[in-house]
């Protein structure tokens, strides 16, 4: 059994392209040539010279010494923080970009949460000078100013999603729509492993070089080939899908998934899709997400606006379903309270998704002998905010 | 006969409505399905309000979100329709996203099409693909017509596919943008529609988005069999509220 996606288009149950006709040009034109595109030697070269010296790749695998004599394990910190604009979104949006201009797409439009993806692709188009066009829920636009800021310093427009809930899925909601209306020139940079096959596909492609880089990395500290566990955040699920890539077949290497419960997993603020969440269809996907029993899409919460999505990729519903991954919910306070404790233990201030990783280790006991790779996703620059209200600093 | 199928061999140009269904009001569906009747509209479109309604602009989303708040689900929309066939004959049509209807159960959605006498349904995120794999069965046991969409990128061939797996219209899209973006047709939207004609498919089209008064009622008819109206009815009745339907419909037709 494999874990990967098929040729179908699907991860067991999940994926597929439910789409508007209007779309199908635009996605069939992407499926026909992502992998050709990929696979080719000159976009590999320019796709890893650019990790390489434009982003900072490879990001350290660093074994975490104080960490992991309080939880008397070894945990390895898989530092995409490090990486330019400070998570792994970027990784994706390389790709991506360098996607576009093979297809001769010169329009490049993308939807944002927080502001990670949305700077990320900002950035990217700056870099290849390339028109960039980011949508965002107009209540985020009010919450996240700074990325708001820092996307318009870097050239993008900024259009504020006034539908819906206004906030992630329905700046997704307005990204599709602007691709419904500009259907040959722009390429839609889609920020996770969600949306019509084949986006979770292809970002979990792009994202694949962080579990290429923890194989030869953990070999060469440790000898081993291949971790014990691998624990990651999920929120669309891109840093994970990157994370278990290399491994997803691999069943000696546990995968950890873990889903923000906001306040509580029953309070209804929580946005821990795998308990709260039935099959359906969200943004061109067949998967889990959070609906009403009528099948409307309920808005999600998590005090980390990165696992604030009302669904999961089809990867991650597959791995939950199939029993391959196991889910755990971690609260907000759980979170906070992690991500400050790395702080103390090994002076890295954590982004609030990875937070919600770093406090699997309160909730589940691994061995001395385990090696455990942890995905810090991201930077906590960004939250610093939300940190100093949270602890009154 | 299906009465799509009925309606569709009438010798004139049809004109289609669509509607949010618990919208303005949430008891305003048979009356304005019996309104429009009344006026002379040829098929009616009862549209399934959805949370996120990817193909539709502002005009048809804010309806649907006012119509969701107003209480309307698939199982409140089936009890208003359930003495529709009593009162009215004209074509009826259910167009919603697949979300809502797969919740439902399609095999219990399709049957419950079937006992309130709807003809056919446009679910415009269910792919040709998976609607032939997976459901076509179950549609076709419960006597419903699935209409597909095709636009200006469509290709000639997936034209062709479409048109041999349909059996009522052909929804045609007017342009490539999302519903209620237009205003007036150009040269090319009128090349497009003389490309579709001459491709001499079986089954007729109809032409959808950017119909909002008698020019582009007529500019979309000359090639097509009919057109379909519904952002601009959606701000009439948000404007002027269902019970003068008829002042509408002079706007469209004489």
């Amino acid at each position: 059994m494999s874990y990967n996606i098929n040729t179908k288009g699907y991860y067991g149950d999940f994926g597929g392209a439910y789409i508007p006709e209007m779309l199908y040009p635009n996605v069939e034109e992407l499926r026909q040539n992502y992998l050709k595109i990929m696979s080719d030697s000159e976009f590999q070269k320019e796709f890893h010279q650019l990790l390489k010296d434009y982003v900072g790749r490879p990001s350290p695998l660093y074994f975490a010494k104080r960490l992991s004599e309080k939880y008397e394990t070894n945990i390895y910190l898989k530092r995409e923080d490090l990486n330019h604009t400070g998570a792994h979104k970027i990784n994706n949006t390389i790709g991506q970009i360098l996607m576009a201009k093979r297809l001769g797409k010169h329009r490049i439009i993308a939807e944002t949460g927080a502001g990670q993806h949305g700077v990320a692709t900002a950035t990217v188009c700056a870099l290849m000078g390339l028109e960039c066009i980011i949508y965002m829920g107009e209540i985020d636009i009010a919450r996240q100013a700074p990325n708001v800021a820092r996307m318009k310093m870097l050239g993008a427009t900024v259009i504020p999603a006034k539908s819906g809930s206004k906030t992630l899925k329905d700046a997704t909601n307005e990204a599709i729509r602007d691709w419904i209306n500009n259907p040959i020139n722009t390429h839609y940079i889609i920020g996770s492993v969600v949306g019509p096959h084949p986006y979770p596909d292809m970002v979990a492609r792009f994202q694949a070089i962080v579990s290429e880089e923890i194989q030869w990395q953990l070999k060469e500290q440790t000898g081993k080939t291949k971790p014990d566990y691998i624990i990651a955040c999920v929120g669309g699920g891109s840093n994970a899908a990157g994370a278990y890539y290399h491994f997803l077949d691999n069943t000696d290497v546990k995968l950890i998934a873990v889903e923000a419960a906001g306040k509580g997993i029953h309070s209804g603020e929580s946005a821990a899709t795998s308990v709260l969440g039935k099959e359906g269809i969200i943004h061109g996907s067949k998967t889990l997400l959070m609906q009403t029993t009528d099948g409307q899409i309920t808005e999600p919460y998590s005090i980390s606006a990165g696992l604030d999505y009302p669904g999961v990729g089809p990867m991650h519903a597959h791995l939950y379903k199939s029993g391959r991954a196991e889910f755990l919910s971690i609260t907000d306070n759980e979170a906070m309270n992690a991500g400050l404790e790395l702080c103390q233990l090994e002076g890295i201030i954590p982004a609030i998704e990875s937070s919600h990783a770093l406090a699997t280790f309160k909730k589940k006991q691994f061995k001395p002998n385990n090696v455990v790779v942890l995905s810090l996703s991201g930077r906590g620059d960004k939250d610093l905010e939300t940190y100093i209200n949270h602890f009154k600093l | 006969m299906n009465r799509i199928n009925k309606k569709l061999l009438e010798n004139k140009k049809l004109l289609s409505i669509y509607f949010t269904a618990g919208y303005p009001s949430l008891d305003n569906t048979v009356s304005i399905i019996e309104g429009l009747e009344k006026n002379g509209v040829d098929i009616l479109e009862i549209g399934l309000p959805f949370s996120d309604p990817l193909a539709d602009g502002p005009t048809i989303q804010a309806s649907s979100t006012q119509a969701l708040n107003n209480g309307m689900t698939t199982k409140v929309l089936f009890t208003q329709l359930k003495d529709i066939r009593k009162t009215v004959s004209i074509p009826l049509i259910i167009m919603g996203y697949f979300n809502p209807i797969l919740q439902y159960g399609v095999e219990a959605f399709c049957k419950k099409c079937q006992e309130v006498g709807i003809d056919g349904l446009i679910i415009p995120d269910l792919p040709v693909d998976v609607y032939h794999d997976e459901y076509q069965e179950i549609f076709e046991k419960h006597k419903l017509i699935n209409i597909f969409l095709i636009t200006p990128q469509t290709s000639e061939k997936r034209i062709r596919y479409i048109d041999s797996i349909s059996n009522g219209f052909i929804y045609m899209v007017s342009s490539s943008s999302v519903t209620g973006s237009q205003s007036g047709f150009g040269e090319a939207q009128t090349q497009y529609f003389k490309r579709i004609a001459n491709l001499k498919l079986k089954n007729p089209q109809i032409v959808g988005f950017g119909i909002s008064d008698k020019t582009t009622f007529n500019q979309a008819t000359q090639f097509a069999k009919g057109a379909i109206i519904g952002s601009a009815f959606i701000k009439y009745v948000s404007e002027f509220g269902v019970n003068n339907l008829k002042r509408f419909i002079n706007t469209i037709k004489d």
